[in-house]
């Protein structure tokens, strides 16, 4: 039977059929971050001090240990203090509303993961809300104002963080490439970053990325 | 209750479509004329069923009926009422309705108007569209429908994007969908010629018209886009290479190749396997865009909002039309080629020469199909690299306009000349040379190509020159576009002078120098305008005043305007030339009550030789919205001939439309 050389043009639309399926399901907005099997940078940062744990403890009775948690006592929080142990950097803010649907996964993921260590940087809290004209603001209130914020969101929403380290003027922010809140690390034993995913937590980030990067990294 | 009904008739528009497509394809591959019949009436009620269903979400729409969810989320009472009837198309599952509903009407058009079209090649046309149109319904009833109650309903809608709060985005839609869905029509005849088996002279003839008019539609659609972007985005420009552009350029590209392949195949029967490729091309193109634009491959700055279920449906849809249509050219166009030589015993005929207007289109075809495949390969250049984990990248106007133009001005210089071939006929050298004018015409492009930029430069000297002011390329096209036009004018004039009368010259001669003309208006302004323009970005506060070429911005002052759904910060300008007020300006800055995002109304003097152009960007003191801004000032020449150009083009394809030679109905052969 002769060629039809016309089949090479349904080959190639086929072809063209594969790659946009396959590209149905990558996000052309996802940005890789160059961070990628680099060691975290190195900051520190003080800590959201001193929370009451009982105020916490009333306001979220099933969740993991928080009076544990808080007490917890550290001034400043660096990478350094976290090495030997798998940890997730989770970038929030009060102002951030995708925040919020993240809040309660992140809640739920920190009672079932009770091995992972969860660091929350607080960025910007009080120079990112536009609502805020921080400008004149002294570098005491803006830290007390931040403070109270996010003590005030951990308390109505529970707290999934073993420590919240307070970005206030977004250096660090700068240093990890935070270009959207919410924004989550996983960063291993060694201190380096395995994994970035910018934009809120779902179920499925959660289960399909984070969850076996942690356990091919045996944990 | 309207809202119920018109779901049920959707939902009934899909069923009657499925059976009157698959009853009539198979009535004319049996030869039943009673199965056969059904198509023409069930068309014509597919197109009642879901104009009834498009015209209650109209209907949702005016009446604020927010226990409707889709109206819930694009409306509001506060939007004026041209804005509530444009939201019905303002997002994803109305836009699809939209759609659907131009399928539905250019397939009633085609039942009612193609009276001379023989009956079993009609049937195959309609259920071809019909099957089309259900394939389209199903999508919309199974992942996009408009028609779902929220209840309780809500006290207020959510108002419609304030960036499609505009003319311009109330008419775009429907034009552009006009042209991509016309588009269904030219594909339709071509499955219908390859289903038969007959693909001769008549065929292309009756097609041709509804290629043109889908063409000139989407040509509108497009114009009417960029225009919509130049005054609404206020960037100042009219063509970003965006994904979502491309998509519309790419069966724009190719339609216009099929228009002149039918030609050819009309005249002298030549072209058809390339011809039916094109026609199934054109309307693949049309969905693969509305593929990328809903399924959120690439990033855009259209950003609807997306959901892969829906992308996966288009792509399960394309494979359904495009693969099966692709086969069945396979699997056919080789019996075609051999029905083709045994009944065509002038084999002679279909030889023609290297110079006859049937190359001159054959290399214009090629040339048009790689410009789109460059186009193509650009937008699915990032997702193929993605796909294939080696990056993120992005591919921008650079690598667009460095394969296009260069693509382009050959096409050029070949419409040019197409005045001077003949059919068959090794013509064109002799012509050109016989025809000592031509030489004189070129020698006038040449100097005039090179004596415009002098000008334009010196007049800019005082502005800070690019260094694209100095690329050779701007000549070439330059000289490319006057030599077309003045060819085009001269030749139409000759051509008048020959016949009796200004009447019996075929309206498809002056359809086609009057598209060709807008071509080379087209051009000369796009050079002009992006090696020209001159951007300023200044601070100003009342009182002050900033100069560009002869013309004077004094802005007296700012003040804050309220409008039906937004209150606005608004510049008050006077635009001075030689010391006289020659116009007021208002650009102004809108914040919609509905959204965070403030919008940007630039006040653009309109002019045939330049328009120009403030637009607000920002208070440098957010505290003081009175205070000075930040502002953009822009001088753009010849920028209205883009449009002007697009317009023409549009017009020259409605008139060879009206060309008597349609209407006549069968030809002998």
């Amino acid at each position: 039977m002769k060629f039809n050389k016309y089949i090479v043009l349904v080959i190639v639309f086929f072809a063209l059929v594969i790659l946009l399926a396959i590209g149905l399901s990558l996000d052309p907005r996802e940005v890789p971050s160059p961070l990628i099997n680099k060691a975290a940078p190195d900051f520190s940062l003080p800590v959201l001090e001193s929370q009451n744990p009982k105020e916490l403890l009333q306001s979220n009775t099933n969740s993991k240990d928080n009076a544990e948690k808080v007490v917890n006592n550290l001034n400043n929080i660096s990478p350094r203090d976290l090495k030997g142990k798998f940890w997730l950097l989770n970038v929030w803010a009060t102002w951030c509303i995708s925040c919020r649907a993240e809040h309660t996964l992140l809640v739920d993921f920190a009672n079932k993961n009770p091995d992972v260590t969860i660091i929350g940087l607080n960025y910007k809290e009080v120079r990112g809300d536009s609502d805020i004209d921080s400008s004149k603001m002294s570098e005491e209130t803006e830290r007390s104002l931040a403070d109270s914020r996010a003590k005030k969101w951990l308390v109505e929403r529970g707290n999934p963080y073993d420590w919240v380290a307070m970005d206030l003027n977004g250096r660090i922010g700068i240093d990890y490439g935070v270009y959207g809140v919410p924004e989550t690390y996983l960063i291993d034993k060694e201190g380096i970053i395995r994994m970035k995913h910018t934009g809120p937590l779902t179920p499925e980030i959660i289960n399909s990325k984070i969850l076996p990067t942690i356990k091919s990294l045996g944990m | 209750m309207w809202i119920e009904l018109a779901h049920f008739a959707l939902i009934s528009a899909m069923f009657i479509a499925l059976f009157a497509g698959v009853i009539s394809l198979v009535g004319a591959a049996k030869n039943k004329v009673a199965q056969m019949a059904i198509a023409k009436p069930s068309s014509i009620l597919v197109c009642l069923l879901v104009s009834l269903s498009f015209a209650a979400l109209i209907n949702a729409f005016v009446n604020d009926d927010f226990s409707v969810l889709y109206v819930a989320n694009h409306s509001n009472t506060l939007l004026p009422l041209i804005y509530k009837v444009s939201a019905v198309w303002g997002g994803h599952e109305g836009s699809l309705l939209l759609w659907i509903l131009m399928l539905t009407w250019w397939s009633a058009l085609v039942a009612v108007l193609s009276k001379k079209l023989p009956y079993e090649m009609l049937a195959r046309i309609l259920g071809v569209l019909n099957l089309v149109a259900f394939g389209f319904l199903l999508f919309i009833l199974a992942t996009s429908n408009p028609f779902l109650r929220i209840l309780p309903a809500v006290f207020e809608g959510r108002d419609l994007n304030p960036l499609l709060q505009d003319p311009g985005l109330a008419i775009h839609p429907p034009l552009l969908y006009l042209g991509y869905v016309g588009f269904s029509v030219a594909y339709a005849f071509a499955v219908a010629a390859l289903l038969s088996g007959k693909l001769d002279s008549a065929w292309a003839r009756w097609s041709r018209p509804w290629t043109t008019a889908a063409w000139a539609f989407l040509t509108l659609g497009i114009m009417v886009g960029s225009w919509w972007s130049y005054y609404e985005l206020g960037w100042g420009g009219w063509w970003f290479w965006d994904p979502v552009e491309n998509a519309s350029l790419m069966p724009w590209l190719v339609g216009t190749a099929l228009m002149h392949s039918l030609a050819v195949t009309e005249k002298r029967g030549l072209f058809r396997h390339w011809t039916i490729l094109l026609a199934i091309s054109a309307f693949s193109l049309s969905l693969l865009g509305t593929f990328l634009v809903r399924s959120g491959v690439l990033t855009s700055v259209h950003a609807f909002a997306t959901d892969p279920s829906r992308g996966l449906f288009i792509l399960l849809f394309l494979v359904a039309v495009i693969g099966s249509s692709l086969i069945l050219f396979a699997w056919r166009a080789s019996k075609l080629q051999a029905q083709q030589s045994q009944n065509n015993p002038e084999k002679a005929i279909s030889a023609f020469s290297i110079f006859s207007t049937e190359s001159l289109l054959l290399v214009n075809n090629i040339l048009l199909v790689v410009v789109c495949a460059t186009v193509l390969l650009g937008t699915l250049y990032p997702l193929i690299v993605d796909v294939f984990n080696v990056g993120k990248i992005s591919v921008g106007p650079p690598y667009f306009n460095a394969v296009f133009v260069p693509l382009m001005l050959p096409i050029l210089l070949l419409v040019a000349i197409v005045n001077y071939s003949k059919w068959k006929q090794s013509s064109i050298m002799q012509n050109v040379l016989k025809n000592k004018l031509v030489i004189a015409y070129f020698v006038i492009s040449l100097i005039l190509a090179i004596i415009i930029p002098i000008v334009l430069n010196k007049q800019n000297s005082e502005q800070i020159l690019l260094e694209k002011n100095n690329s050779i390329l701007v000549e070439i096209c330059l000289f490319a576009g006057i030599f077309l036009a003045i060819n085009t004018i001269i030749n139409t004039l000759i051509r008048i002078k020959q016949q009796a009368s200004l009447f019996s010259v075929p309206m498809a001669f002056y359809g086609m120098q009057i598209a060709h003309f807008g071509l080379a208006i087209f051009v000369i302004g796009a050079t002009i305008v992006s090696t020209y323009e001159i951007e300023k970005d200044i601070k100003l506060s009342a009182g002050e005043s900033v100069t560009i070429l002869d013309y004077t911005f004094k802005l007296n002052s700012i003040k804050i305007v309220e409008g039906a759904n937004y209150s606005a910060a608004q510049g008050d300008f006077d635009l001075i030339q030689n010391n006289q007020v020659v116009n007021k300006l208002y650009p102004e800055k809108r914040n919609y009550f509905s959204s965070t995002m403030p919008m940007t109304e630039a006040a653009i003097d309109i002019g045939f030789w330049r328009d120009v152009y403030v637009s607000l960007a920002e208070p440098i003191d957010k505290d003081k919205p009175l205070d000075a801004w930040a502002m953009r000032i822009y001088y753009k020449p010849c920028v209205d001939w883009l449009w002007l150009g697009c317009l023409l083009m549009a017009v020259g394809g409605i008139i060879s439309i009206l060309d008597r030679r349609y209407r006549k109905g069968i030809v002998k052969q």
